[in-house]
């Protein structure tokens, strides 16, 4: 029972990550390689900032507003420095890699002797739960604090969502939701494409650096490599979320990236339990991302989240 | 008002490719003016409705709208003052956003894009209103899909959208040539109802010699970036399609003597 919230848990947490792939890869069709490190230098800031004693809300918005600093380079690389999209991105998260090991001090920050966001969790247990340590689920028992947790990042994965959701209806957030759609109508309309392209990556890794501010948190520890395989990991999220709502209305995606990587930290939970080696792990992602990728091709319908037609 | 002078444009300069596309291009235009531009295939038509938007910047010359210089102008600068209809009718609308969606992007063409809601209650039945009037029943599907529409009410959308904040200047460049013969009717007659309504100022591509000659109140003719012909005032009045074709005849009759002249003089001096 534990397994299961635990991945629940790290599956909201996660879902950040999958919003910020969605606007970076879907909204803005930008193939943002960033990811990586935006995520490990959320966490890495987040913790070093908890461990200054920082109120560790202010710090896990530093981490934030940090992840999409790095995305802001990326997408300045590419368009004022006409450097390829590919390419700036894996500039900034080699570079990243460095500063998140400056930032640390170390490879590693451990924080369980200090308070986190995960203390409100004990603390909304208490209230919730009284002085009960076990708390019974249907026929199983979960630790409540566990309990606690899953409620607290299903409330922060909720209102992100439908922030994200409700921006998305402003004059500012449909005019970025047209740059993936046709980015040639939407200059012709005024919009400056580099700029909002900035904006977009902006918000979306700092979502992606609030994922890693949070997961630091809840694991007990930042570290260096905590970013590695995240950008498949989101990628896989969010296709698998495509296929679960079947639709192209923001909605409906941003719903669908949250279901999309719940699940697929579940299936992952699962393989696992049945004694897959954690070694292959990435592997099996990758090969799964791949598969989905060109799956459609052959079924000729179905998710388009890497490759949009472009009609330039 | 749009005041073009010695506009140049070469593509590939230096390379064995290098195309001059536009080369030394003079045109003034005054407000509320219908100018149609015909020319072949490659004579600079786009490329002079590209330049005046901003899609890329001249190598010489100066473009002025409304009393502004806006030659330096990035293109999503002069998007304030531009409306613009692509040949192809995709280009001009956001497929998997809805009608009202394109719309509403459409009604904030050039100014500040903030966080207010897009689609609040009296700003849609103001865009109903306006799709309403064009008279094609698609004030009822105003949350489909735009890429769920046929060519021809896309292509009427993305004219209602260019025209949507009256522009100073509106660019159409070939609007109606990949429509079947029936939505281009539909496109040109709505086009004629939008630009007599608003006085717009007007930059009108055509393939066809009906429209260039019937329609507007002046005619440009381009051939290798230059403007050939400018037929305005009774005489753009008074003006056939037979005549536009035998302007083409004579082009091309002088365009092959260049060439069977400069085909002689390689044969004596090379
Ligand atoms: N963006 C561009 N890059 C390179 N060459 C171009 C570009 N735009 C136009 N040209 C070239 O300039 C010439 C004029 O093209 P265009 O203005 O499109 O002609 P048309 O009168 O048929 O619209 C053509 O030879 C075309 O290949
Ligand atoms: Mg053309």
């Amino acid at each position: 029972m534990s397994l299961l919230i635990g991945s629940l848990t790290i599956g909201l947490i996660l879902s950040l990550l999958a919003f910020g792939i969605l606007i970076s890869f879907r909204v803005v069709a930008f193939e943002d390689l960033t990811v990586d490190g935006s995520l490990a230098l959320g966490g890495a800031a987040a913790a070093s900032l908890i461990v200054a004693d920082w109120n560790p809300i202010a710090a896990t918005l530093l981490g934030a507003l940090a992840g999409a600093t790095a995305g802001a380079v990326t997408a300045t690389l590419h368009h004022r420095f006409d450097i390829n999209r590919l390419l700036a991105g894996i500039l900034v998260m080699t570079a990243l890699y460095s500063v998140n090991l400056r930032v640390m001090g170390k490879s590693n920050v451990p924080l369980l002797s200090h308070p986190t966001v995960m203390s409100y969790a004990d603390g909304l247990a208490s209230t919730l739960f009284g002085d009960q340590r076990l708390i019974s689920v249907s026929v199983w028992e979960a630790p409540g604090r566990d309990i606690a947790a899953l409620l607290l990042m299903f409330a922060v994965a909720v209102c992100a969502g439908v922030v994200l959701f409700l921006f998305f209806r402003t004059n500012l957030g449909l005019a970025m939701l047209a740059i993936g759609d046709n980015s040639r109508m939407i200059r012709a309309l005024g919009v400056n494409v580099g700029l909002m392209t900035t904006l977009a990556l902006f918000i979306g890794n700092g979502l992606i650096g609030l994922a890693g501010a949070l997961l630091a948190q809840y694991q007990g520890f930042a570290d260096v490599q905590m970013g590695i395989g995240m950008l498949v990991w989101g990628v896989a999220s969010v296709i698998l979320g495509e296929s679960l709502v079947r639709s192209k209305k923001i909605g409906l995606l941003i719903t669908g990236a949250v279901m999309g990587s719940v699940l697929f930290r579940l299936l992952v939970a699962i393989a696992l339990r049945w004694g897959l080696n954690p070694n292959d792990l990435k592997l099996i992602t990758a090969v799964a991302v791949f598969v989905a990728l060109v799956l459609p091709k052959f079924l000729s319908h179905g998710s388009r989240v890497v490759r949009r037609p472009s009609r330039a | 008002m749009l005041e073009v002078t010695g506009i140049r444009k070469t593509f590939f300069a230096g390379t064995p490719n290098e195309v001059r596309a536009l080369q030394g291009v003079d045109l003034k235009i005054e407000p509320g003016s219908w100018v149609n531009v015909i020319g072949t295939n490659g004579s600079g038509k786009s490329t002079l409705l590209n330049a005046v938007a901003g899609a890329f910047y001249v190598d010489e010359g100066r473009i002025r709208l409304d009393g502004t210089d806006i030659t330096r102008w990035p293109e999503h600068r002069r998007a304030k003052l531009i409306g613009r209809v692509f040949q192809d009718p995709f280009s001009g609308t956001a497929p998997t956003m809805t009608i009202a969606e394109n719309l509403a992007l459409a009604s904030r063409r050039g100014q500040v894009r903030g966080l207010t809601f897009a689609l609040k209650g009296p700003r849609k039945n103001e865009l109903r209103d306006r799709v309403a009037a064009m008279g094609l029943g698609l004030e009822n599907r105003l949350d489909n899909p735009i890429g769920t529409l046929s060519g021809g009410q896309r292509q009427s959308l993305t004219l209602l959208m260019s025209a949507l904040i009256r522009p100073s200047l509106l660019l159409l460049d070939e609007h109606t040539a990949a429509l079947d013969p029936k939505s281009a009717d539909q496109v040109i007659r709505l086009t004629q109802q939008f630009i007599e309504r608003d006085q717009l100022t007007t930059l009108m591509v055509t393939h066809s010699m009906p429209q260039a000659a019937f329609l507007g109140d002046r005619v440009i003719m381009m051939d290798r970036g230059r403007v050939v012909h400018d037929i305005s005032g009774p005489d753009k009045k008074r003006l056939r399609p037979e005549d536009l074709l035998s302007k083409f005849e004579e082009l091309r009759r002088a365009n092959q003597l260049d060439e069977s002249a400069a085909e002689m003089l390689r044969a004596q001096y090379v």
